[in-house]
């Protein structure tokens, strides 16, 4: 138990002087990963406040040919910039995006309308453009309601009524709570902390095995005597500790930052105080034996720090797909996906920032199937540190 | 007191040892000698029980280096070849984290290591990181690390390698003095003139087998030469059997 605790401290506190393992374990995660989603969102939040303040420019050809839905645009503030093209320079204008978009009014407009028939109009738009793609939107919107007006007015004219045309009514309710519709990117925030998790263990991992061969630090080590279960037990609970603290530092940060990112202005709020981070922590925590004992087996498997660097990474990846699948699907948690690592911390901690009412059995299963895998990846670990071939 | 009869050890297709056996007697010098490859790290490496035997039995102070690994490693000082510290602690922590390991109390663990360093005169360098350190400084720091529990059996695998020869100096005088206080010695080399600068017996070893073994006199005796230089030639080359 002492040599344990010895290795440990150890390495606890060798690793805190290799600026190498700072980085990854307290600047890369828990400082660049809250800052990206912070720039992310509030860029994201005041491009639609932008999008929504600002009058929506659109440029007419043809203004004389309909005075009356020019006059329409206006009173719904369209501000009507008068152009002239034909239909392939407009399109052309659009292409290289000179014009957002642009309405060509025809010279049969008129005519057309005047014969009760329906009138043309061009409206020319790059819908593979999502930056125009909310004013053009907007312009559609606009455009098809005045036609409706006129349609309304015809039908009346005719002694119709108006409900002839709209056999169904479509109500749309919308229950989404605000922390509801900001799930999406709070999903990538989870995804974000196990990222931190891992990258907080990295250099540990490897330092502690492919590292401590690659330096000639291993062979005393082994000649110790001092059980090789304990050496490696040892090694990884230091392991874990850096990923734990590293995933503690990144939640803070979170909350921390999310007090300054306007996810108001997005229709959007998170549950984020001081007891939802513990929850959250005390869920994801449990993922923790699962990394580190992945990481050691497989930097155990290397012949070089360099080379276990390069599996790590690519192994790092594989707790992050499902979440990125979730997070795409936005899957809903049920008691068969709490039984798969890492999906299971995602949903739950997804649900703790919804404020939505968390089943008991879930967080059982959650806790029970990933410490099982988190002791059978340690236990594999355990085994090939006693193979002779762990030298090199 | 190292007692070796007939080790095998096979790595894939390489038969790295194949049925050897001698013995080291306690205060007395033994240098196992052969050329690179011939098998005398494997052979080193399977009384440190880092690795296991295929065949035979090695023993340390009558312990089992296969069953009894723990007992071995308590009464046995190892300095492996390419011996590492960790960079990012001091001299003197690099011994201190040993002499924990060995289950010291921790006054003992100051009392030791502060010994140690004074004797392998490291004060000026203990409290610097390892990261800086010259080979010589890297030496003492891995000796210290390898004697801080005053071991009974001293195994020391080609420690001259790469050394200036003040630090060479220094390490003979350190294994004279381990001979003095009634220690087993046990070092490996491929310069016969290391070997014979020092050992009492020395054991000649090629292909992973041992070819002769003796004091310097016996070994000059059987290969009928009278230069040292010769008989390790002869012996290795397998032309005396």
């Amino acid at each position: 138990m002492s040599a344990i605790r010895t290795v440990f401290v150890k390495e606890v506190l060798e690793n805190l002087r290799d600026r190498r393992v700072i980085f990854s374990a307290l600047v890369f995660g828990v400082l660049l990963a809250p800052v990206i989603f912070a720039l992310t969102t509030t860029l994201a939040s005041k491009r639609l406040v932008r999008d929504q303040d600002q009058p929506l420019q659109l440029p007419v050809v043809g203004v004389m040919n309909a005075p009356n839905l020019v006059q329409f645009l206006r009173e719904n503030g369209v501000e009507i910039v008068a152009a002239r093209y034909n239909e392939a320079s407009a399109m052309e204008a659009v292409r290289s995006g000179q014009r957002d978009f642009v309405l060509i009014i025809p010279d049969t407009y008129g005519e057309k309308l005047a014969a009760g028939g329906s009138a043309p109009l061009d409206f020319i738009v790059d819908t593979a453009n999502s930056r125009t793609a909310s004013g053009a939107g907007r312009a559609q919107r606009l455009l098809s309601a005045y036609g409706q007006q006129l349609a309304t007015l015809r039908l009346l004219v005719r002694g119709i009524s108006p409900e002839v045309l709209q056999p169904v009514d479509v109500r749309t309710l919308d229950i989404a709570t605000p922390a509801g519709r900001s799930l999406l990117i709070l999903g990538m925030m989870t995804y974000f902390c196990f990222m931190s998790m891992l990258m907080g263990g990295f250099y540990l991992a490897i330092d502690t095995t492919a590292g401590e061969r690659e330096r000639g630090s291993l062979e005393p080590l082994l000649s110790l005597p001092v059980p090789r279960d304990s050496l490696i037990m040892g090694k990884i609970l230091a392991t874990a500790a850096y990923m734990s603290v590293s995933l503690l530092l990144t939640l803070i940060a979170f909350s921390i930052v999310l007090l300054f990112v306007p996810l108001e202005s997005l229709g959007m709020s998170a549950n984020f105080g001081p007891r939802i981070v513990l929850s959250i922590f005390a869920v994801m925590v449990t993922f923790v034996p699962v990394g580190a004992g992945l990481m050691t087996v497989v930097a155990s498997f290397t012949r070089s720090s360099r080379e276990a660097q390069t599996w790590l990474s690519f192994v790092m990846m594989i707790p992050m797909a499902p979440i990125l699948v979730a997070v795409i699907n936005n899957t809903r948690p049920s008691a068969a996906l709490m039984a798969i690592p890492s999906l299971s911390q995602h949903l739950l901690a997804t649900g703790l920032m919804r404020g939505d009412a968390i089943a008991p059995m879930h967080v059982a299963i959650s806790f029970a199937t990933t410490l099982l895998l988190g002791g059978v990846l340690v236990w594999i670990a355990m085994r090939l540190y006693r193979r002779d071939a762990i030298l090199g | 007191m190292i007692s070796v009869a007939g080790l095998k050890k096979r790595f894939g297709s390489v038969q790295a040892l194949n049925d050897v056996s001698f013995d080291a007697a306690d205060g007395r010098i033994t240098g196992l000698l052969g050329h690179n490859g011939a098998g005398k790290s494997t052979t080193l490496r399977i009384l440190s029980t880092v690795i296991r035997t295929d065949e035979g039995r090695a023993l340390v102070d009558g312990n089992d280096c296969a069953t009894q690994s723990l007992e071995v490693r308590r009464s046995l000082g190892v300095l492996p070849h390419a011996s590492g510290l960790y960079p990012h602690f001091t001299g003197r922590e690099n011994i201190e984290y040993y002499a924990r390991l060995h289950g010291m109390k921790r006054e003992q663990v100051t009392q030791t290591t502060e010994y140690l360093i004074g004797r392998l005169a490291l004060g000026d360098v203990a409290d610097r990181r390892a990261k800086g350190y010259s080979q010589g400084e890297r030496l003492k720091v891995s000796l210290a690390r390898a004697l801080i529990h005053r071991p009974r059996t001293v195994i020391l695998d080609e420690p001259t390698n790469g050394l200036d020869v003040n630090a060479v100096r220094m390490l003979r005088e350190l294994i004279r003095e381990l001979r003095t206080s009634g220690c087993c010695v046990l070092f490996s080399s491929h310069v016969m003139q290391e070997v014979a600068a020092l050992c009492d017996d020395i054991v000649i070893i090629a292909h992973g087998r041992v070819v002769v073994s003796g004091t310097p006199e016996q070994i000059l005796a059987h290969t009928g030469t009278t230069d040292l230089e010769e008989a390790f030639v002869r012996a290795a080359d397998g032309s005396v059997a």
